[in-house]
């Protein structure tokens, strides 16, 4: 077997072992009580400051930044995925519909993940998936469409709680992407280590029709380094996190990627919920003057790479939607299999049956979109056509998945007891949110 | 290793087929499309090259390579891209060309695909190189097929079939017309067979042709049979009245020709963005794939819109392919991309249609010009070989494990 199915297969089974061994699991506790601030659910323009950060350093220097290689040609139409692919798949599947189903509703009420659940997520290792195996991941290739299908099985779990242990994958990954090698050798040690930072991609700013190509947050060149002024919306994992890499407008130059540790001056916190991704506990990224050497900036502020980072966020979130849009499906069948009306089953109605029938058509249709972009964006081709596509199905037609799953249980879909309506405020996000995620 | 292109060894064929659409297909379109019944003779060369690569097991038309159910068929393990897969390309360059003509291909018919799949082997023969039309809708039903009541008697060596076909695409033109009658009423479906009749048989006779509101290229027929005396060797496969398998063997048909139905509707609507794409761009209209459709123009997100639903059409089409050729039984795959296809080449038609204006609605001889016959050619493809409808039903029923007598 290859390394990296030895090391998946590892990581994999470690997680299946952890659903035997709960009791060890639940003496962990990774979070420092001083870094649980005190996060209210309601708004109220209370800020505080950011997670107390761990120092960063580099221990071994690299010659050059580490890639991950590019995935070969193909020459045939395929739809299965590797052995690899499958072992992932399963093992996050499993987490997902034994851990984070369980978990979400409560997750959702609290605005939070439980510290445990993320503990078990960072076992699973998916922070390390997208790193390369030089810097002690198990990413061997550029693998999107792994990333693709391991987000679908969490967010079948649930979006928010998926979204809570995929932030920082975002990161580590935006890192092995684009990072240099001085920023690989500093910061990737800690996302593949014992005990991974809480890190969040931050683009999204707060107004109607945002454009993440017309950003407002500022980045200024000053002496040797950078100042950086605005104010980033729903970063999940906001107040823990301690790395960010923040979307700022770079002087005349255009938009770029930055690396922001929570510990810099001006960096501040505010709690933001919001319709959905409770469970991910977003919050609004206040940038204050932050100053930030030369090194924070990631990927010499190159626009391709700025452009792949929007599509790569989008063709995330395209994912995330596949996953809660297939729960639905997945909820919905036995129950109106098994609620009567009239007689009988409601399932025996022509409304409801076609009802079905167009979620799983449209479900499908927009997985194989999902699918089509990662599979191109993983061998260097053209793909921003193929997220453009996926993301308008996942706005549309995902959305009307996540409706119809709250009207297919009539008035039972409409309160909390079921989780169709909150899969039905997740979805509305799959298709506005920009960044936090990164296949 | 998940990879949804289109597989470089299909490339040329594909390549080849835009030429015939292009170079063939386009220039004669609104020439057929006016004269209605009259036959396109250009078609019969183009017939000559496509028996070619049917020979070489290469691609073909619409489901003239049939399915062959002889065993259960286990993929080994290796990934395979076969002649459902390439037939479909095929199929969405033909009809980017257009969906009358490509119906209209010589030796191509639905009575071909039924032939291939459930002759046997002394039919095959026999059959071989002739045009197959496909004759099961009747005045009174067309979704509801098992309710034909179109006879078959045993007479001696004969069957005596009578009754009334209608909607019977290339009744014309074909030689040979696969008629479903039954041997019996009382037994319900599995007394269903099918029969090859020979054009000229006494008691055979075509009384109509349809004028339709679009493939008007594509004649459409209508036939009586009145004592028609059929050999007892033209019935196709066996004559045992199975009620436990009955319907299924021509049923078994309709799972290769559903995807090959969507691919028409696939390539019919790449037409209609092609066209319309030219359109927005000389009207100075940008289509940005970077951008949010709402920073665009309406034009353009409305634009958007359509090509990600043609998107999925197309990709639904070609996994119900590609699952044929790997053996797994894609029925519910196949109805959902006939039904995604179905749909959307109908949105995307009319609304090009809406956007293009008069530039469209107008009957113009190429490009945008033909938009307006785009949009009535698409309305059958979500009609024919199973309705929206009936589609929803397949799809239902499979999901929500219901028989017919239980999800009506």
């Amino acid at each position: 077997m290859t390394k990296l199915a030895d090391r998946a297969m590892g990581y994999g089974l470690r997680a299946l072992n952890h659903f035997a061994g709960l009791a060890l699991v639940d003496r962990l506790r990774l979070r420092k009580p001083a870094e649980r601030l005190l996060y209210r659910a309601a708004r109220g323009g209370f800020r505080s400051a950011a997670a107390a950060g761990r120092v960063f350093s580099a221990t071994r220097k690299l010659m050059q930044p580490e890639r991950p290689a590019r995935v070969g040609e193909s020459a045939l139409f395929d739809l299965t995925p590797t052995e690899e692919q499958q072992m992932l798949q399963e093992a996050a599947r499993s987490f997902a519909d034994e851990r984070l189903r369980a978990a979400a509703a409560q997750a959702d009420a609290a605005c939070a993940a439980p510290a445990e659940l993320l503990a078990q997520s960072r076992e699973l290792g998916l922070a390390a998936l997208g790193v390369p195996e030089a810097l002690g991941g198990t990413g061997s290739e550029r693998n999107a469409v792994t990333n693709v299908l391991v987000a679908e099985a969490l967010a079948h779990g649930d979006l928010g709680l998926a979204l809570a242990c995929l932030a920082p994958a975002a990161v580590s990954t935006a890192l092995s992407l684009w990072g240099d090698a001085e920023q690989q050798a500093k910061y990737l040690p800690a996302f593949t280590g014992e005990n991974p930072p809480a890190a969040a991609l931050a683009l999204m700013e707060a107004r109607p029709l945002f454009d993440p190509f017309a950003l407002e947050t500022r980045a200024r060149e000053r002496g040797d380094g950078y100042v950086l002024e605005g104010v980033k919306t729903l970063v999940p994992l906001a107040a823990s996190a301690e790395l960010f890499v923040v979307a700022a407008q770079l002087a005349e130059r255009g938009p770029a990627l930055f690396l922001v540790e929570s510990s810099t001056a001006g960096v501040s916190i505010e709690a933001e919920p919001a319709m959905g991704l409770r469970a991910a506990a977003t919050g609004r990224l206040r940038l204050d003057r932050v100053e930030l050497p030369r090194s924070a900036l990631l990927g010499s502020g190159e626009a391709r790479i700025y452009e792949d980072c929007v599509q790569l966020a989008r063709l995330g979130w395209c994912a995330l939607a596949c996953g809660t849009a297939q729960a639905v499906l997945d909820y919905v069948i036995p129950y109106v299999n098994e609620r009567e009306a009239f007689g009988e089953p409601i399932s025996h109605r022509q409304s409801v049956a076609f009802t079905v029938a167009d979620i799983a058509i449209e479900l499908e249709g927009l997985r194989l979109a999902t699918w089509r972009a990662a599979s191109r964006a993983e061998r260097g081709l053209p793909f921003a056509r193929e997220v453009a596509l996926a993301r308008r199905l996942c706005s549309d037609r995902g959305m009307a998945i996540g409706s119809h799953g709250v009207q297919l249980l009539g008035g039972h879909g409409y309160v909390k007891e079921h989780p169709v309506e909150r899969w039905y405020r997740d979805l509305r996000a799959a298709g506005l949110m920009e960044g936090a995620v990164l296949v | 290793m998940i990879y949804l292109e289109t597989p470089k060894k299909f490339q040329a064929l594909v390549a080849q087929a835009h030429q015939v659409a292009q170079q063939v297909f386009r220039p004669i379109s609104r020439k057929y499309d006016r004269a209605e019944h009259t036959d396109p003779k250009e078609l019969d060369m183009l017939a000559a090259l496509l028996d070619g690569m049917n020979e070489a097991g290469g691609t073909g038309g619409a489901g003239a390579a049939g399915v062959r159910r002889d065993s259960q068929g286990q993929s080994d393990g290796a990934n395979r891209n076969g002649s459902n897969l390439s037939t479909v390309l095929g199929i969405m360059e033909l009809c980017w060309g257009d969906v009358a003509l490509t119906l209209s291909l010589p030796r191509q018919g639905l009575g071909n695909a039924a032939i291939a799949s459930v002759a046997n082997e002394e039919q095959l023969a026999r059959f071989k190189g002739r045009w197959a039309a496909m004759a099961i809708t009747e005045p009174h039903c067309g979704s509801d097929s098992a309710a034909i009541r179109t006879t078959a008697r045993r007479d001696g060596d004969h069957y005596i079939l009578n009754g009334e076909k209608i909607y019977v695409t290339a009744g014309h033109r074909a030689d040979l017309v696969v008629v479903w009658a039954t041997l019996d009423r009382s037994l319900g479906r599995a007394a269903i067979k099918s029969f090859v009749v020979e054009k000229g048989t006494p008691g055979f006779e075509e009384v109509r042709l349809e004028h339709k509101l679009g493939i008007r290229a594509s004649d459409t027929a209508a036939f009586v049979l009145k004592d028609c005396r059929v050999p007892k060797e033209n019935l196709l496969g066996s004559p045992e009245i199975n009620v436990e398998k009955g319907f299924a063997g021509v049923m078994q048909t309709f799972d290769n020709t559903r995807p090959l139905v969507a691919a028409m509707a696939v390539g019919l609507a790449r037409a209609c963005l092609d066209e319309t794409r030219r359109l927005l761009e000389r009207a100075g209209i940008e289509i940005d794939y970077r951008r949010a459709a709402a920073q665009q123009s309406a034009a353009a997100a409305e634009f958007l819109k359509m090509e990600a639903d043609y998107e999925a059409a197309r990709l639904l089409t070609l996994q119900a392919a590609w699952m044929a050729d790997n053996r797994r039984p894609n029925s519910l795959q196949a109805s959902m991309a006939k039904a995604k296809a179905g749909r959307t080449g109908v949105e995307v038609a009319l609304k090009c249609l809406e956007l293009a204006g008069a530039v469209g609605y107008a009957e113009g001889e190429e490009g945008a010009g033909l938009l307006e016959k785009w949009a009535r050619d698409a309305k059958i493809l979500d009609i024919f070989e199973g309705t929206q409808q009936i589609q929803l039903l397949i799809i239902a029923r499979r999901l929500l494990n219901k028989s017919s007598a239980e999800l009506k």
